[in-house]
C-alpha cells in the first residue's frame, strides 16, 4: 500500500508504516469476525435475520452506521464547508423525528408480522403486485449504488492516499464479499458496530484539536462570519425565504419536504436500515434500537458537520465546487474533512482516520449487499422462480446471491468509470422509490380502508410522478420554480419538493382507489393495521427502560439543540 | 459465543497502542518537519492512552471467559 501511494505524488496524505499497520488490521479484523461467526449462519433466520437476536444497543448502533458511510462523512463535511451550519438539518430534523416514529409507530407492525423485509410487509398488507414492484426496484438500485459509493470511494482514495483504483475497488469488495458470505447479516451488522468505534476514535480529534485552534465556538463564529457570511451559523432564522441562506431553500421545504417526507421515507422505509431492527430479539428492543440511534445520530454532526464549519475558519486556501476545482487543480468542498485529518492528525492518528474512512465505506456495502441478498432471495426468488426449495437451499441462494450482488457492484463500478454521468442518474433513479414507498407503507399501517390496488397503484403513480418532475426539470431547468414554487430555489430544493408532490400523489391515489374498491376483511389485516392489532407491551419495566421515556428525552434534546442553534 | 463488545475492546486497545507507541517514538525522536498543525499537543500520546485504556476495559469487561 505505501509503494502504491508514492506513485503518485498529487494526493493529501501520505501514510506512515505504522498507519498501514493500522489499516491492515482492520482488514484482518473483519476477515476474523466473518471467519468466527461462520457457523452461525446456517439457517434463513441466521443467515439472513441475524437469528433474530440482536440487543437494542447492536441493532441501534447498526441502524445508525449503515447510513454513516464514508462518502456520508466526506460529502456533509463538504456541505457544511459549503453551507454552513444548514447542512445539521439532514442530522436533527432529517432524521430524529422519522427514527422516533419507526420506533413508536411503525415497528410494532414490522416486528409483529415477523416479516422478513419491507417488500415483504407489502406483500402480507397489500399483496403480490406491490411487494414485486418495491422489491425488484429496491433490488435494483440497491445493488446499482453499491457500485456507484464504490467508484466514488475508490476515487476519493485515489485522491487522498493515491492508491491504485483498482486495487481499492477489488480489495473492498472481497473483503465484504467474503465476510458477508461467511457470516450472514450477523457479520454485517458486527462490522457495522465496529465501524461506529472507529469512525468516532478516527474522526473525534478532529473537531476537538479545531475548535482548540479557532479559539473556541465563540471565536469560531466570528470567523466564519468574517470569511463567509453570518447566515454560514443560523439554523432556522434564515429559512423565512428562499434568497435568505445559502441553500436556496425555505422552512417549508426543509420541514415539510426533509423532515416529514424524504427522512421518513428513508429511515421507515429503506429496507437497507430497516433490517438491523428487524434483527433485534424483542419488541423493546426492536424499539428502543431506532431511539439509541437517534440518540446517537444527534451528536454526528460534532465530527460531520463542525469539520466543515472549522474547515471555512481554519483553512488558508478557500475549497472550490467538484466543478471548478477539477478544472482549476484546487481543492474541492468534499475534500475538507481530508484536508482537516491531515491538518492534525501524525503518524498512527492518519492511520485511524483512513481506517474510519475505509470501514465507513466498506459497512455501507455490506449493508447494500445484505439487504439486496434477503430481499432478492425471499421477495424475488422465492415468490416468483422457486417456490419449494428448502431453507438450505434459500441459505445457498443468499451466498451466491452476496457473491453476485457484490460482482454487479463491480461491474457497476468500472461502468460508472467510463460514463461518469451514470452516477447522476442511479442516484436520482434511488430517490424516485423512496417518497412514495412511505406513502404507502404508512397508509397500510395506518388506514385500516386502504386496498390491495390502492396500495399498488398509489406506489406506482407517486414513483411516475417523482420520474416525471425530474425528467421536466432535467430538458427544462426554469420548470424548478413551479415544482419548488419559487423562482429562487437551487437545487437541493427541488429533492425536497419533488418527494413532498410525489408522497402527495402517491396518498391522493391511494386513498381514491381504495375507496372506489372493495374493503379487505378485517380478519385479513390483523397484525398488519392500526386499531386490529394487538400491540404487546414492552413488559413491566421500570420507567427508565421504557421506549417512550427515551423517546420523550430524545425530542427534549432535539428542541433544545434546534433552539441553541437557530 | 464471543461479545461484539469484546471484537470492539481489541480493536480499540490495539489501535491505542500502536498510536501511542507512534506518539512515544516522536516525543523520544521529534522530526524536524512534524507537518501537522498543534503538533506541541502531542494529540496521538493522549488519544493513543485513552483509546488504549477505553479497550482494555472492554476486553477485560466483555472478556468470553467472563460471559457465560
Amino acid at each position: 500500500m505505501t509503494f502504491l501511494a508514492t506513485e503518485i505524488p498529487a494526493h493529501l496524505v501520505r501514510l506512515s508504516s505504522v498507519d498501514v499497520v493500522i489499516v491492515a488490521f482492520y482488514f484482518a479484523l473483519v476477515l476474523s469476525i466473518g471467519w468466527y461467526l461462520k457457523g452461525r449462519a446456517n439457517t434463513g433466520e441466521d443467515f439472513f435475520m441475524a437469528g433474530r437476536e440482536m440487543t437494542a444497543w447492536v441493532a441501534g448502533l447498526s441502524f445508525l452506521s449503515a447510513n454513516l458511510g464514508a462518502l456520508e462523512l466526506m460529502g456533509w463535511a463538504g456541505s457544511a464547508y459549503q453551507y454552513g451550519i444548514l447542512a445539521t438539518h439532514w442530522y436533527w430534523i432529517g432524521a430524529i423525528p422519522a427514527m422516533l416514529f419507526l420506533a413508536l409507530v411503525m415497528m410494532p407492525f414490522y416486528y409483529i408480522s415477523k416479516t422478513h423485509s419491507v417488500p415483504g410487509y407489502l406483500k402480507l398488507r397489500f399483496g403480490e403486485p406491490s411487494r414485486a414492484l418495491s422489491a425488484i426496484s429496491f433490488a435494483f438500485m440497491t445493488v446499482l449504488m453499491s457500485g456507484v459509493n464504490m467508484f466514488a470511494m475508490a476515487k476519493v482514495m485515489q485522491i487522498v492516499l493515491g492508491w491504485d483504483i483498482n486495487f481499492s475497488i477489488w480489495a473492498s469488495s472481497l473483503t465484504v464479499a467474503i465476510y458477508v458470505t461467511m457470516g450472514g447479516l450477523r457479520s454485517a451488522i458486527f462490522n457495522e458496530v465496529l465501524q461506529f468505534f472507529l469512525i468516532w476514535a478516527g474522526a473525534l480529534l478532529i473537531p476537538i484539536l479545531g475548535l482548540y485552534e479557532a479559539g473556541g465556538w465563540t471565536n469560531l463564529k466570528l470567523l466564519i462570519a468574517q470569511r463567509a457570511s453570518e447566515q454560514y451559523i443560523h439554523l432556522w432564522s434564515g429559512l423565512g425565504s428562499f434568497s435568505n441562506n445559502p441553500m436556496g431553500i425555505n422552512w417549508v421545504g426543509i420541514v415539510f419536504g426533509l423532515g416529514a417526507i424524504i427522512s421518513m421515507g428513508y429511515w421507515t422505509t429503506d429496507f437497507l436500515v430497516v433490517q438491523r431492527i428487524l434483527a433485534a430479539k424483542d419488541i423493546r428492543s426492536a424499539e428502543m434500537a431506532p431511539i439509541i440511534g437517534a440518540g446517537f445520530k444527534m451528536f454526528v454532526p460534532i465530527i460531520v458537520i463542525l469539520p466543515g464549519l472549522l474547515g471555512l475558519a481554519v483553512l488558508p486556501e478557500k475549497l472550490l465546487p467538484e466543478s471548478v476545482a477539477a478544472i482549476s487543480g484546487g481543492h474541492s468542498y468534499n475534500d475538507v474533512l481530508p484536508l482537516m485529518l491531515a491538518r492534525y492528525c501524525g503518524p498512527g492518528l492518519l492511520g485511524l482516520g483512513v481506517t474510519a474512512l475505509i470501514a465507513g465505506f466498506m459497512s455501507g456495502m455490506a449493508g447494500n449487499v445484505s439487504a439486496f441478498t434477503t430481499v432478492w432471495t425471499y421477495d424475488i426468488y422465492r415468490p416468483l422462480i422457486n417456490s419449494k426449495g428448502s431453507d438450505h437451499h434459500y441459505v445457498n441462494m443468499g451466498r451466491w446471491t452476496t457473491i453476485i450482488g457484490v460482482l454487479i457492484s463491480v461491474g457497476t463500478a468500472y461502468l460508472v468509470m467510463q460514463f461518469a454521468s451514470i452516477m447522476d442518474y442511479v442516484q436520482a433513479l434511488f430517490s424516485f422509490f423512496i417518497a412514495p414507498l412511505f406513502g404507502t407503507v404508512v397508509l397500510g399501517m395506518l388506514w385500516k380502508r386502504a386496498t390491495g390496488p390502492g396500495g399498488f397503484l398509489g406506489l406506482l403513480c407517486g414513483t411516475l410522478s417523482s420520474i416525471g418532475m425530474w425528467t421536466w426539470v432535467k430538458l427544462d431547468p426554469t420548470a424548478l420554480r413551479y415544482v419548488a414554487l419559487s423562482p429562487h430555489a437551487k437545487g437541493l430544493a427541488q429533492d425536497m419538493f419533488q418527494a413532498l408532490w410525489s408522497f402527495i400523489v402517491c396518498v391522493v391515489v391511494t386513498v381514491v382507489v381504495s375507496l372506489a374498491t372493495k374493503p379487505m376483511a378485517e380478519v385479513e389485516l390483523s397484525g398488519l393495521v392500526y386499531g386490529l392489532t394487538n400491540v404487546p407491551s414492552v413488559g413491566d419495566v421500570p420507567l427508565y427502560q421504557k421506549p417512550l421515556f427515551w423517546a420523550a428525552v430524545v425530542t427534549v434534546v432535539f428542541f433544545v439543540l434546534n433552539i441553541i442553534f437557530w | 459465543m464471543v461479545s461484539i463488545w469484546f471484537f470492539i475492546g481489541i480493536s480499540l486497545a490495539v489501535n491505542g497502542a500502536l498510536i501511542l507507541s507512534a506518539g512515544i517514538y516522536q516525543l523520544v525522536h521529534p522530526p524536524v518537519n512534524p507537518g501537522i498543525v498543534l503538533y506541541h499537543l502531542h494529540a496521538n500520546v493522549w488519544w493513543g492512552a485513552a483509546l488504549l485504556v477505553f479497550g482494555l476495559i472492554y476486553c477485560f469487561t466483555f472478556a468470553p471467559g467472563r460471559r457465560s
